[in-house]
C-alpha cells in the first residue's frame, strides 16, 4: 500500500533521514522504532508532505506522492496525527472532528449552507468510538493532554483514511493512558480494517501490537521485519537495544 | 435559513433592534441620524475586516485600501460616466475584491507578520496613486458634491438605504460565518498546519476569504460615499486601517458582532469626545490598554460570556 524507497532529507549539514526504506501492506499495523533523534518524525513528515524529500520516492496505492502538498496527500487517503497535540484549540471537540469530516466530504468551500447540521452523524460516530462523546461541547484547548492526543486521532479519522499515520501517539502519556491508547489503536485496526503506521520509542509497547517493525538508527533503516525477526537481529541489538 | 440557525431569542432581539433603528430618524436630531449611519458604514467595514482577521487569523493590516478604492471607483463612475447607479454601486465592491485577489495572491504566500508588512506596502501604493493622480482622482483634495439620485439624496433617504444594505450584508456575512467555509476558516486560524493535514488547501481558502472580505469592505466604501457624497485620500490611508483593526480588537474579534460594537465605540469617541479635545485618541489609548488587560476577548466577548453561559460551549452541532 505504502512504499518508501531510499528517501533522504537534510537540514543544512545534518542528514535527518538518510536512506530509509519502508513497506506497509494493506491492513497491517506497522511500527517504526528508533531512539530519539533517529529521524522518525522527519520520516513521517516526508510521507505526509509537511516536508519534501531531497531524494528517493514515495508511493501510495501505486501512485507517486513524493512531491505532493499535504492536503493532496490527505485526499489520496493518508491522514495523520502529530507528536505534539496539534488540534484546533478554540473550536470545541465536535467542531475539531467535524471540520475534518466536512473536508473529507469535499464541502469545505460551501458558502451558503449552515455547517451546523452537516456531517453530524459521522462526527458523532467517531467521537463515540474514541470515547469523546461526553466531551463533545468542551473547548478543545482546555482539555487534558491525554484527551487532546485522543482528539488528534479523532481528527485524523474524520478524513476516513485508508492509511492512518500516528506520530508517537502515546508521547507524554501516563502508563495507564498509554495502555488505553494502544488498545484503542489495535481496536481501530481490527474493527475498521485500517492500515496503521505509527512510531514509538517505547519498545514494549511496539512489540506487543505491531505486526511489522522497521528499525531506524541515525536516519537509516536498519531492518524491517516481523517482531520476532527484529528481536533476533544482531544489528538491532548493537545499535538500539544495547543502548538501553 | 437564517431563522433556522439562530435561536428564537436572538432572532427577536435582532428584530427589535432593527425596528428601533427604522423608526429612530424622524424622532432624533439630524446630527444623530448622521452619526448612526456613519456607525453602520464603519461597522460594516470593521465586520468585513474581521472576517479575515478574527475569523481567518490573517494580518490584514491595510484593509482601508480596498474600502477607499471602492469608494473612489463609485465616485468616479458617478461623476465621470453616464453609467447607471447600480453599475457604479457594484463596480466598487467588485474592484475591491479584484484588488483583494491580486494583493492577496502575494500575501497568502507569506506568513503572519510578513503578510501584514507586504499588505501595508501594496496598500500604500494604491494610496500614493490616488494621492498623486491629481487630474483623475482630485489628488489630496478628493472629490466633492458627488451627485446622488433623489431616493438617497436626503440624509433620511441615505440612512435607510445604508441601514438596509448593511443589514443584508451582515446577514450574508453571518451565513458565510456559519457555513462549512466559515468553519474551515476558523480551523485555519487556529492551526493552519493541521488544516493542511486534513486535506484543506489553506492558501486557496485564505485567498477566497480575502476576496469575500474585501468585497464587503468595498460595499462599506460605496455606502460611505452615499452618506458623505465625497471621497478623499484619507479613505485609503494606513491610519484608517489601524483604526478599523482597533475596532475589531476593541469589540472582540472572536465574536461575530463585536467589530460592529467596536466601530460604534470609536465613532462615538471621535464625535463626542472629539468636540472637547482633539486628543480623543488619548482616551482611546487608555481604553485599549484597559481592555487588553481586563477584557482580552473584547467588549462583546465579555458581554457574551456574562450573559450567555452557552457561548463557549456551542449549540449542538456548532463549530464555535
Amino acid at each position: 500500500m505504502l512504499k518508501v524507497r531510499d528517501i533522504g532529507k537534510s537540514f543544512g549539514e545534518f542528514a535527518a533521514v538518510n536512506g530509509v526504506d519502508l513497506t506497509v501492506g494493506k491492513g497491517e499495523l506497522v511500527a517504526v522504532i528508533g531512539p530519539n533523534g533517529a529521524g522518525k518524525t522527519t520520516l513521517f513528515n516526508l510521507i505526509t508532505g509537511q516536508l519534501k524529500p531531497d531524494r528517493g520516492r514515495i508511493e501510495f496505492m501505486e501512485e507517486e506522492i513524493t512531491t505532493m502538498p499535504p492536503y493532496e496527500i490527505c485526499k489520496k487517503g493518508i491522514a495523520r496525527s502529530f507528536q505534539t497535540a496539534n488540534i484546533f484549540p478554540r473550536l470545541n471537540v465536535f467542531g475539531n472532528v467535524q471540520v475534518a469530516v466536512i473536508s473529507q466530504q469535499r464541502k469545505s468551500n460551501t458558502l451558503f449552507h449552515p455547517a451546523q447540521g452537516m456531517a453530524v452523524e459521522e462526527t458523532n460516530r467517531i467521537l463515540e468510538n474514541l470515547g469523546l462523546s461526553d466531551k463533545a461541547l468542551e473547548t478543545a484547548g482546555s482539555m487534558s493532554h491525554g484527551d487532546q492526543r485522543i482528539l488528534e486521532i479523532a481528527i485524523a479519522l474524520g478524513n476516513d483514511p485508508k492509511l492512518l499515520v500516528l506520530d508517537e501517539p502515546t508521547a507524554g502519556m501516563s502508563p495507564e493512558e498509554t495502555d488505553a491508547t494502544m488498545e484503542l489503536i489495535k481496536q481501530l485496526a481490527e474493527e475498521r480494517g485500517l492500515t496503521i503506521l505509527f512510531c514509538e520509542h517505547d519498545m514494549d509497547v511496539v512489540f506487543s501490537v505491531a505486526q511489522s517493525i522497521m528499525v531506524m538508527h541515525q536516519g537509516r533503516t536498519l531492518i524491517q521485519g516481523k517482531p520476532q525477526q527484529v528481536r533476533e537481529s544482531e544489528e538491532v541489538m548493537k545499535a538500539y537495544l544495547g543502548e538501553e | 435559513m437564517l431563522m433556522h440557525m439562530m435561536n428564537w431569542k436572538s432572532y427577536w432581539v435582532l428584530g427589535a433592534i432593527f425596528i428601533v433603528l427604522l423608526i429612530l430618524p424622524p424622532v432624533i436630531p439630524r446630527f444623530y441620524t448622521y452619526i448612526m449611519a456613519l456607525m453602520f458604514v464603519t461597522g460594516l467595514l470593521a465586520m468585513s475586516l474581521n472576517m479575515v482577521v478574527g475569523h481567518g487569523g490573517m494580518f490584514q493590516f491595510h484593509h482601508a485600501a480596498f474600502y477607499g478604492a471602492s469608494a473612489y471607483a463609485f465616485a468616479l463612475i458617478l461623476t465621470k460616466t453616464k453609467l447607471p447607479l447600480w453599475v457604479a454601486f457594484f463596480a466598487g465592491p467588485v474592484l475591491a475584491a479584484a484588488l483583494g485577489f491580486l494583493i492577496g495572491l502575494f500575501c497568502v504566500r507569506l506568513t503572519r507578520l510578513y503578510f501584514g508588512m507586504l499588505q501595508i506596502s501594496l496598500g500604500s501604493l494604491l494610496w500614493a496613486i490616488v494621492f498623486r493622480w491629481y487630474d483623475f482622482t482630485g489628488g489630496g483634495d478628493g472629490l466633492y458634491g458627488i451627485p446622488m439620485p433623489p431616493f438617497i439624496s436626503s440624509l433620511k433617504g441615505s440612512y435607510y438605504f445604508i441601514l438596509i444594505v448593511v443589514a443584508m450584508c451582515l446577514a450574508v456575512i453571518y451565513l458565510i460565518f456559519k457555513s462549512p467555509f466559515g468553519a474551515t476558516l476558523l480551523a485555519i486560524r487556529d492551526n493552519p498546519a493541521r488544516c493542511e493535514a486534513i486535506g484543506i488547501n489553506v492558501r486557496r481558502h485564505q485567498l477566497a476569504a480575502i476576496v469575500i472580505a474585501t468585497f464587503f469592505g468595498g460595499m462599506a466604501g460605496v455606502l460611505f460615499v452615499v452618506l458623505e457624497r465625497s471621497v478623499f485620500p484619507d479613505l485609503l490611508f494606513w491610519v484608517l486601517s489601524l483604526e478599523i483593526f482597533i475596532m475589531c480588537l476593541l469589540g472582540g474579534w472572536f465574536t461575530f458582532l463585536g467589530p460592529m460594537l467596536g466601530a460604534a465605540i470609536i465613532v462615538s469617541l471621535r464625535t463626542f469626545v472629539g468636540i472637547y479635545t482633539e486628543y480623543w485618541t488619548l482616551i482611546l489609548g487608555v481604553m485599549l490598554i484597559l481592555i487588553i488587560f481586563f477584557l482580552p476577548e473584547g467588549v462583546m466577548g465579555f458581554v457574551l460570556e456574562k450573559f450567555s453561559p452557552r457561548v463557549s460551549g456551542p449549540r449542538k452541532g456548532g463549530t464555535e
